[in-house]
């Protein structure tokens, strides 16, 4: 008899019962979205941020220590300390590898730069030599292609970028173009060997006054075979918290449990341990302003999707609840007559209850499919890709539609609670 | 549903109910025994509806007691009147107060589900006892006033209530539906059913056993129809 008073009371309302669903597939809708968004937006946020650069750059100990002591970027213990190629793969087989999303080795020098058929003399130049974009084998078998191309998207590159396979050719930073007259396809000789000119590019920074080569082409000029000078790297991190700056100051400070859930976390602090366990004389540290910039946006984007939520579940509630109340007191004739044959106030907040939650979890299951949908429309044009589908959003969607159609039913629970048979069966 | 027609079913005693400065009944004291017909006249305003509210454990006296069935309900919580509401009476209103979306023996099945348990054979059987076995899977409107009043008296009786009240249960019906109710109303006098109904019209509540008349809250007169009960019935049927 429940059921049957419920069913029919659904169907013979159904105007205002649509209405009620209506308000709960668009709170539904949007809370899914946003939801949906807010736990995939870590991931896309970083990946945005990361064609900014790397996040994380790895140096001999050295030469950390003298950036750290004295400010010093070059100069004797600095310049002098490397680190070895040959250890930069094993990068990707740390706890975090499968974040580290690209890395470049870099080898820093100068060389003597001359410029055959033009009449000018031989000049200092900086050069960098790295790899452009290097495939590799790891031992795990994985393949994996990497390296600077992959950092500098921001590059404003006239020419051709170099290709990793040629070791004669080099690309000039735009004011150092500038200032020694070449151009592209001009020869250049570094230390005595030749290159070709193949693109000239503009960072906006120190690098537009270096020339870029390969890592092996560096090498060679430099005589300095499997040496690199640091390692930039990329990679997703978590924001930090109390837990990962307490880790970041000293590790050793932390109690094993808190070791663990530290390390087993992506924070920046805990990635940059972990290469040091696999890069020999190696010291990782965040480039901090990037690290700090994506945990910023990150938890602001987060906030601002937990704000739109709760708007609109407070919206939903409001709206439910006028519908109710009206729907309520159009029935209240009906469920006088209900207590007047006996039913308790609990009994018909159940009937009640029950008709506006099977409205819910139609809108419910209607809205979280909608919202899936605008989830997909706000990846795809705000970043390009998909979102990926958080299965926990089914849970937490579910609790908020129940506690809003609750809350939202507050009012006319509480009119139906005083509602006196004797007032609407004598038709006052 | 026979019942002992020597034992006291409702007494109140000094019942008074106040609405501000207005006093609606005041010092009623009033007894009906088990298997008594009684119809309660007045004009409007004289108390009538507070009275059968009150009765009928919709409301509570504001000073006196009312007991039924030997228990004092008049200082009873709602949650406490609920219950006794449900298991003692059986209403009957004047608009009949069926709910429109459910058939005929669905509306008779309610009463029984907040009661007991919904059976809808015996809830078939009270249509049967109104005349209505063949119009129960009808909705409220598809059934004339008096098929819906009849239906609301099976729904009062389904659960076997202590006093059967209804609240001017022919005020909506022509003369040849009153006809029909008034005659159910004999009928169940006549099995032992305890009946008060609040009436306007004088040739209704001229065929009970006991007609009081209430004016400005007071009962101003309390008329035993013993001796012409029959004679009554018989007269209304003629008319």
């Amino acid at each position: 008899m429940f059921w049957h008073m419920v069913f029919k009371t659904v169907l013979r309302q159904k105007s205002k019962m649509l209405m009620i669903a209506f308000t709960i597939i668009l709170g539904v809708s949007l809370s899914t979205a946003m939801m949906n968004v807010m736990l995939g937006v870590g991931d896309k946020v970083n990946r945005e941020l990361k064609v900014y650069g790397a996040n994380i750059t790895v140096r001999h100990k050295d030469a950390a220590l003298m950036s750290d002591l004295y400010g010093l970027n070059e100069g004797v213990g600095v310049n002098d300390k490397f680190l070895f190629e040959e250890d930069v793969l094993k990068l990707k087989t740390i706890f975090w590898g499968f974040n580290i999303l690209d890395f470049a080795p870099m080898l820093e020098g100068k060389a003597v730069m001359n410029l055959p058929g033009k009449n000018s003399r031989a000049v200092d130049v900086k050069i960098n030599g790295t790899w452009i974009a290097k495939h590799n084998t790891l031992s795990t078998g994985e393949e994996l292609d990497t390296g600077l191309k992959a950092l500098r998207t921001w590059w404003d590159v006239k020419g051709e970028w170099l290709n990793e396979s040629r070791d004669d050719e080099i690309m000039f930073g735009n004011l150092l173009a500038e200032k020694s007259g070449v151009k592209i396809g001009d020869a250049v000789a570094l230390n005595g060997r030749n290159f070709i000119v193949k693109g000239i590019f503009t960072d906006g920074g120190d690098a537009d006054e270096e020339i870029l080569m390969t890592l092996a082409a560096a090498q060679s000029v430099l005589n300095l075979g499997g040496k690199i000078s640091s390692i930039e790297v990329s990679a997703l991190t978590t924001p930090d918290n109390d837990l990962a700056k307490k880790a970041a100051q000293n590790p050793k400070s932390l109690s094993p449990d808190e070791y663990e859930t530290w390390y087993c976390t992506a924070y920046v602090s805990a990635i940059c341990h972990q290469i040091q366990e696999v890069i020999r004389d190696g010291v990782a540290k965040p480039v901090r302003q990037v690290a700090e910039s994506e945990g910023t946006i990150l938890n602001k984007t987060t906030l601002l999707m937990i704000l739109i939520t709760i708007l609109s579940s407070i919206g939903s509630a409001l709206a439910i609840s006028n519908l109710i109340t009206a729907s309520v007191i159009e029935r209240s004739q009906e469920l006088g007559l209900l207590k007047a044959l006996g039913a308790y106030n609990w009994q018909i907040a159940l009937l009640v209850l029950v008709e506006v939650m099977i409205t819910g979890l139609f809108g419910g299951v209607f809205g979280y499919f909608l919202g899936i949908g605008f989830a997909q429309v706000i990846g795809q044009t705000v970043f390009g890709s998909y979102i990926e589908i958080a299965q926990m959003v089914i849970l937490i969607v579910g609790v908020i539609l129940f506690f809003v159609t609750l809350a939202g039913s507050i009012p006319a629970i509480r009119y139906l609670m005083a509602l006196k048979p004797t007032e609407v069966l004598h038709g006052k | 549903m026979s019942k002992s027609k020597s034992k006291q079913i409702l007494e109140l005693k000094n019942v008074s109910k106040i609405y501000g400065s207005l006093k609606a009944l005041a010092d009623i004291n009033l007894s009906v025994n088990a298997g008594d017909w009684l119809s309660i006249m007045g004009p409007s305003g004289s108390g009538k509806t507070t009275m059968i509210n009150i009765i009928g454990c919709m409301d509570t006296p504001s000073s006196g007691s009312v007991i039924l069935d030997g228990l004092d309900i008049s200082r009873e919580n709602a949650s406490s009147l609920t219950r006794i509401r449900r298991d003692k009476i059986g209403l009957i209103f004047q608009q009949f107060h069926l709910i429109s979306y459910l058939t005929a023996v669905e509306n008779v099945m309610v009463a029984q589900y907040y009661h007991s348990m919904p059976d809808e054979a015996e809830a078939m059987e009270a249509l049967e006892k109104v005349g209505l076995k063949d119009r129960a899977r009808h909705l409220p409107a598809q059934l004339s006033g008096g098929e819906q009043q009849r239906v609301c008296i099976a729904r009062a009786l389904i659960n076997s209530p202590e006093i059967l009240l209804g609240d001017e249960p022919t005020g909506n019906l022509d003369e040849e539906n009153e006809r029909i109710v008034v005659d159910i109303f004999r009928r169940l006098h006549d099995e032992g059913v305890t009946i008060i109904i609040v009436t306007h019209d004088p040739e209704v509540g001229d065929v009970a056993q006991r007609k009081i008349i209430l004016e400005h809250g007071r009962v101003i007169q309390d008329i035993d129809q013993s001796s012409t009960f029959g004679n009554a019935l018989k007269i209304h049927h003629e008319q």
